[in-house]
């Protein structure tokens, strides 16, 4: 379980997130949804330590991130994987490699067993026959793809996931979801996906939250948010035609 | 202050660098492919410009001190004194510093600013020893080689260019080479190569690991890498040689 207490991050003068507190469950999958630029990855950033909060404090297990000492740091980070929304991955590595390097660095396996791991790591984000490949030969939802496998080598106790759909088609889409699922209930992760695609949301999210002007606007469950009237979210979550369809289908019964 | 802050920085960076390694298997790895990448790949520059310079100093001495009072011999003598002190150690590192500090700057840099190097550091990955630490390992490990080529390259250079051009004869510019010879000097200059390639590979590094922004900076921190790794080497040497001749 993470919870976030408190957090509130600038940079100089500019206010980006404003007193923030959530609480991310283990073996539940939680999305972060908004607004393009309102601040989700910079708070996922703040969660996993890579940007330091103005103020307030980010609790693994109990445990406040701010206050371990940089060996436990290093510890902990070995339990969670993420995908960035950049994807990330080592251009000077294949994409097997880029699959195999978490495990090269920590893991304890041979170099058969760690081939085999990033295999089928491989095939679960259904990318096959690229293994040979530079991340800059594959396309961006591939690339995606691989990030995700990269982040499941090592079975983290914590996954993080800026946004998984973006650029992918709605099959795939699905299937990245369905994975993220199954990940979180095998071995009762506790995952944080970042998204702005609502069939997502309304397929794997256990639990949501709204992020709006600087501040953590709403949260609830998938229900909560159809009977939801705050008025922000309803103008996020109906932009799409779809969700306005269900909204719809939902009044007439 | 802000040169402190650099300072403090750089030194910090270090002590990072310098802490145990994850997987000694992947670091020496990785240094081999650094020592390929960083050493082996820029011999051919090395190797004609040491030929020119060499040519170049035989020339200019034999005319610039064409006296029947001093032996024919001095070319050599010169080219040797020059090479093994100053030119193959000095001139040959900031002409790495170009080549080799700017490919580790902007390599470093683009993976700062594409999330490559949050990416290792979520992992739980030392990223800095990760990075950095092959590259100042195979830096001090292949110059001196790379530098020893070059001063055998330049006293060769000087060799084709004197007897080429009949200004001086092989025996005589063989005796010189030869002439009041101390190993010591080849110590001296072997020292300072090790010394420039770890300020080369570390303070390019550090260049590229703190740049911000996109790949505009990037190029940035590979102009300044070169930069300072100039300047800190020319202030080294003369330390240097005043510590280790004097
Ligand atoms: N390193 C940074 N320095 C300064 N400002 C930043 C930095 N990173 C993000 N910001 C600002 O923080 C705000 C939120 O950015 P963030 O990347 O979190 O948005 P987002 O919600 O993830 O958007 P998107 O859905 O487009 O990815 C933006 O206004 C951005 O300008
Ligand atoms: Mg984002």
């Amino acid at each position: 379980m993470i919870e976030v207490r408190n957090l509130c991050k600038s940079f100089g003068d500019v206010e980006v997130l404003q007193d923030i507190n959530a609480c991310f469950a283990k073996g539940k999958v939680s999305q972060i949804i908004g607004k393009s630029g309102s601040g989700k990855s910079v708070l996922a950033k703040c969660v996993i330590g890579l940007y330091a909060p103005t103020s307030g404090e980010v609790l693994y297990d109990g445990k406040s991130f701010q206050s371990m000492e940089k060996e436990e740091v290093r510890q902990l980070r070995q339990e969670i994987g993420m995908l960035f929304q950049s994807s990330a991955l080592f251009d000077s590595l294949t994409v097997l490699e880029n699959v195999m390097f978490p495990l090269r660095m920590f893991a304890t396996m041979n170099e058969r067993q760690m081939r085999e791991r990033a295999d089928f790591c491989l095939k679960r984000v259904k990318i096959e026959g690229a293994d040979a490949k530079y991340p800059a030969e594959i396309s961006g939802g591939m690339q995606k793809r691989v990030g995700i496998a990269r982040a499941i080598a090592m079975n983290p106790k914590y996954l993080f996931v800026d946004e998984p759909n973006s650029g992918l088609d709605p099959q795939t889409s699905i299937v990245i979801d369905n994975l993220i699922q199954e990940i979180t209930d095998e071995f009762n992760t506790t995952t944080v996906v970042i998204t702005h695609d609502m069939n997502s949301v309304m397929g794997i999210a256990d639990e949501i939250f709204f992020i709006s002007q600087h501040r953590l606007m709403w949260k609830g469950t998938r229900e909560e948010l159809l009977r939801s009237d705050n008025a922000e979210l309803n103008a996020f979550i109906f932009a799409g035609s779809l969700m306005r369809q269900v909204k719809q289908a939902m009044k007439e019964g | 202050m802000a040169l402190l802050f650099h300072i403090g920085r750089y030194f910090m960076l270090l002590g990072e660098v310098f802490s145990k390694p994850e997987r000694l298997k992947v670091y020496w790895r990785r240094t081999l492919e650094e020592m390929d990448l960083l050493g082996v790949k820029s011999l051919g520059i090395v190797a004609l410009l040491s030929l020119f310079m060499g040519a170049v100093i035989a020339i200019q001495t034999k005319t610039n001190i064409d006296s029947p009072l001093i032996p024919a011999y001095v070319v050599g003598f010169t080219v040797r004194q020059s090479t093994i002190l100053e030119f193959s150690p000095t001139i040959i590192s900031l002409i790495l510093a170009g080549k080799v500090g700017s490919t580790i700057a902007a390599e470093i840099g683009s993976m700062r600013v594409r999330e490559q190097i949050d990416a290792l550091d979520i992992m739980g990955v030392n990223s800095a020893g990760y990075l950095i630490l092959p590259k100042i390992v195979a830096c001090a490990l292949i110059n001196p080689f790379l530098i020893m080529i070059s001063m055998f390259l330049s006293i060769f250079g000087g060799w084709m260019a004197g007897t080429l051009t009949g200004i001086i004869s092989s025996a005589n510019y063989i005796q010189g080479v030869q002439y009041d010879f101390d190993a010591y000097i080849v110590t001296y200059s072997l020292i300072k190569t090790v010394v420039f390639a770890v300020i080369i590979a570390s303070i390019s590094a550090y260049q590229g690991y703190y740049t911000t922004g996109g790949t505009r900076e990037v190029g940035i921190s590979s102009t300044k890498a070169v930069v300072y790794s100039d300047v800190v080497i020319l202030i080294a040497n003369y330390l240097l040689t005043q510590l280790l001749l004097l």
